[in-house]
């Protein structure tokens, strides 16, 4: 088989590559190839899992559910207690607070692009300049933040130095902003036009069509888009840890310092060993384990939606 | 449809039950719609006007010290450092040790991540009604979502505590890799969709095997969708820095050997950031890797916008 197939190579002046593949069923061959491909994801995201929790065994097997509920977080050698209940509680409230404010910033930005000015040159710069948002490294947010709006925070005489829940929250609403317009943009942009068109018809203002019309049916694409920001947010470690202060107590309001879940991993894990690693691991679980779930929530209305 | 229904009834009920204060009406009802226009306006304005506030500042205090020292020296010590601020002048050196830490940290990334990425990709778009391939598709979505952190404890675990017993390149490019993965996963399969199905169903119509319809139809005719991908995915992680923080430490050097620690610019802004007599190299510094990025950026979307085929 293979020597006739030799002649018919010199007789059509074949490479010997495809003449393997001839020999060999090549669609089946390609077919394994990109199944073995899609196994790698697979693959990592459950590696993933184990090692996070592989990794915060020895925490786990320690302190139980009581990691959850403990503000204590002691690394003093001899008497050494963790517990996540301080970063949980700074991480939820500057990410609220930056959902709060983002918001309006979000909400009257895809009305702009999507409504106001949809389709002009104007809407399309816009839309640019909010996508480059996202562009931006979180260090240089970071930055921005601590040299730029602490001072200014300081200056209103919120808080002394300037650090804590507020000026983090001001800057990841800036950060979030674009992830929380692209998706608003696109659920607006697809609401019919015959229903627009008959609400104008009727004598409609405009602000009584987005009220009326874009907002009941563009409702639970925008608030996914939302939901999606939130989880970026909680996520975001640089820019929280250069302004939060990276004080362990429990915020007080919304000029307190505070912690966060992913800040603490940051500022501790390359000193870190033994059981304070393991609980360190753990947050990044818990880390892991909510943002997955804020963004499955996510995912689940867009394709209820679609 | 029952939406138009409603909406007619609430309008001619409104119109004719009010004649004599429909004037009054009508007046009110504009001008809620001119200040709901206007807020619209300001707050997109006020979102728009932080992009510049953010690049402006930035630019207005890093350019000075950019010269040709800030590509091709390696970053200075503490010490120059504060000899040179005493002294007023410019501090000397530069961050070709950042710089080049970066593109070796995330050329390695690449070469993982690209070709799984497409392959994957590759996958979930001809599979894409098999319930499996959906799977993949939500991981992918996951992935996307995980904070970027946890990520780098990840390499951490599987790279630097086991194989290479120490901070090193090869634990900073998984990292990098593992985030890159599903951007581009997810941007092959949307670009892969836009390939029009004649074209696809022509080359099968003609006898092309499976793998030369991939190879000679789907990817050239997506090939400017799949580059795009690929560099919005670059430019997303030339800027992270809290898993470089975890796998690559930083470097004082220049280092090609996969198995050290290595430097990158965001790192050395953080480093930068740390340390009080180095606040000028912040600024050029982040300037430079934010003008990088947004390039990377901008470049990605021209070539995404450009018509295909």
């Amino acid at each position: 088989m293979f020597i006739l197939s030799l002649g018919i190579r010199e007789q059509y002046e074949i490479s010997l590559l495809q003449l393997i593949l001839m020999q060999v069923n090549s669609d089946k061959i390609l077919k394994r190839v990109l199944f073995a491909a899609s196994l790698v994801i697979l693959l990592i995201a459950a590696a993933m899992i184990f090692s996070l929790f592989k990794g915060s065994l020895p925490s786990i097997s320690r302190f139980g559910w009581g990691f959850l509920f403990s503000p204590e977080w002691d690394p003093t050698q001899g008497r050494e207690h963790y517990g996540a209940l301080l970063f949980i509680v700074g991480t939820l409230l500057t990410s609220i607070v930056a959902l709060i404010i983002a918001l309006p910033l979000a909400f009257f930005t895809s009305l702009f692009v999507a409504e106001y000015f949809r389709g002009t040159k104007i809407a399309a710069i816009v839309s640019t300049l909010v996508d480059l948002l996202a562009g931006i490294p979180s260090i240089i947010y970071g930055l921005w933040g601590f040299y730029m709006l602490r001072p200014f925070i300081v200056s209103l005489g919120l808080s002394p130095q300037g650090f804590g829940v507020l000026t983090s929250a001001l800057v990841l609403a800036i950060m979030v902003v674009p992830y929380a317009t692209s998706l608003s943009n696109n659920t607006i942009m697809m609401v019919p036009n015959e229903l627009k068109e008959a609400a104008y018809s009727l004598g409609a203002t405009r602000l009584e069509v987005i009220r009326n019309v874009i907002l009941p049916s563009a409702r639970s694409g925008m608030a996914a888009s939302y939901i999606l920001a939130f989880g970026r947010a909680i996520g975001e470690t640089l820019a929280v840890t250069m302004l939060i202060g990276n004080e362990n107590i429990i915020p007080k309001g919304l000029c307190s310092t505070g912690n966060t879940m992913a800040s603490v991993i940051a500022n501790q894990f390359g000193e870190a060993s033994g059981l304070q690693l393991s609980s360190l691991i753990e947050i990044g679980l818990l880390l892991f384990v909510i943002t997955t779930l804020i963004n499955a929530a996510g995912k689940y209305i867009i394709k209820k939606i679609a | 449809m029952d939406q138009t229904t409603t909406l007619n009834k609430k309008y001619t009920s409104s119109l004719s039950d009010k004649e004599d204060s429909s004037n009054l009406l009508i007046q009110s009802r504009k001008l809620k719609d001119r200040l709901f226009k206007i807020a619209a306006m300001v707050f997109s304005f006020i979102t728009i006007g932080m992009v510049f506030l953010i690049i402006g500042s930035l630019l207005a205090k890093g350019l000075r010290q950019i010269n040709w020292a800030f590509f091709t020296q390696v970053a200075p010590d503490t010490f120059s450092a504060m000899m040179a601020k005493s002294s007023g002048q410019v501090i000397p050196g530069g961050i070709v040790n950042g710089i080049l830490g970066s593109i070796y940290l995330v050329a390695l990334a690449s070469a993982m991540a690209v070709p799984f990425g497409i392959l994957i990709g590759v996958y979930v778009y001809e599979n894409s009604k098999k319930r499996y391939a959906a799977i993949i598709r939500d991981i992918a979505d996951i992935l996307q979502g995980v904070p970027s952190i946890v990520i780098g404890i990840i390499a951490y675990i599987w790279i630097v505590v086991p194989l290479t017993k120490g901070y090193s390149v090869f634990a900073g490019s998984v990292a990098l890799a593992i985030m890159m993965l599903p951007l581009i996963v997810r941007s092959t399969e949307e670009s892969l969709k836009m390939v029009p199905e004649t074209l696809k169903e022509a080359a099968i119509a003609l006898g092309a095997p499976y793998y030369k319809v991939i190879l000679r139809v789907l990817i050239p005719s997506s090939f400017s969708g799949l580059m795009g991908g690929i560099l919005l995915a670059i430019s997303r992680v030339l800027g992270e820095t809290a898993p470089l923080m975890l796998t690559t430490l930083g470097n004082p050097q220049v280092n090609w050997h996969i198995e050290k620690p290595i430097s990158a610019v965001p790192l050395l802004i953080w480093q930068f950031y740390n340390d009080p007599n180095m606040v000028d190299l912040i600024w050029s510094s982040a300037v430079f890797l934010m003008g990088f990025v947004l390039i990377l950026n901008l470049t990605s979307r021209w070539i995404c916008a450009r018509k295909k085929i």
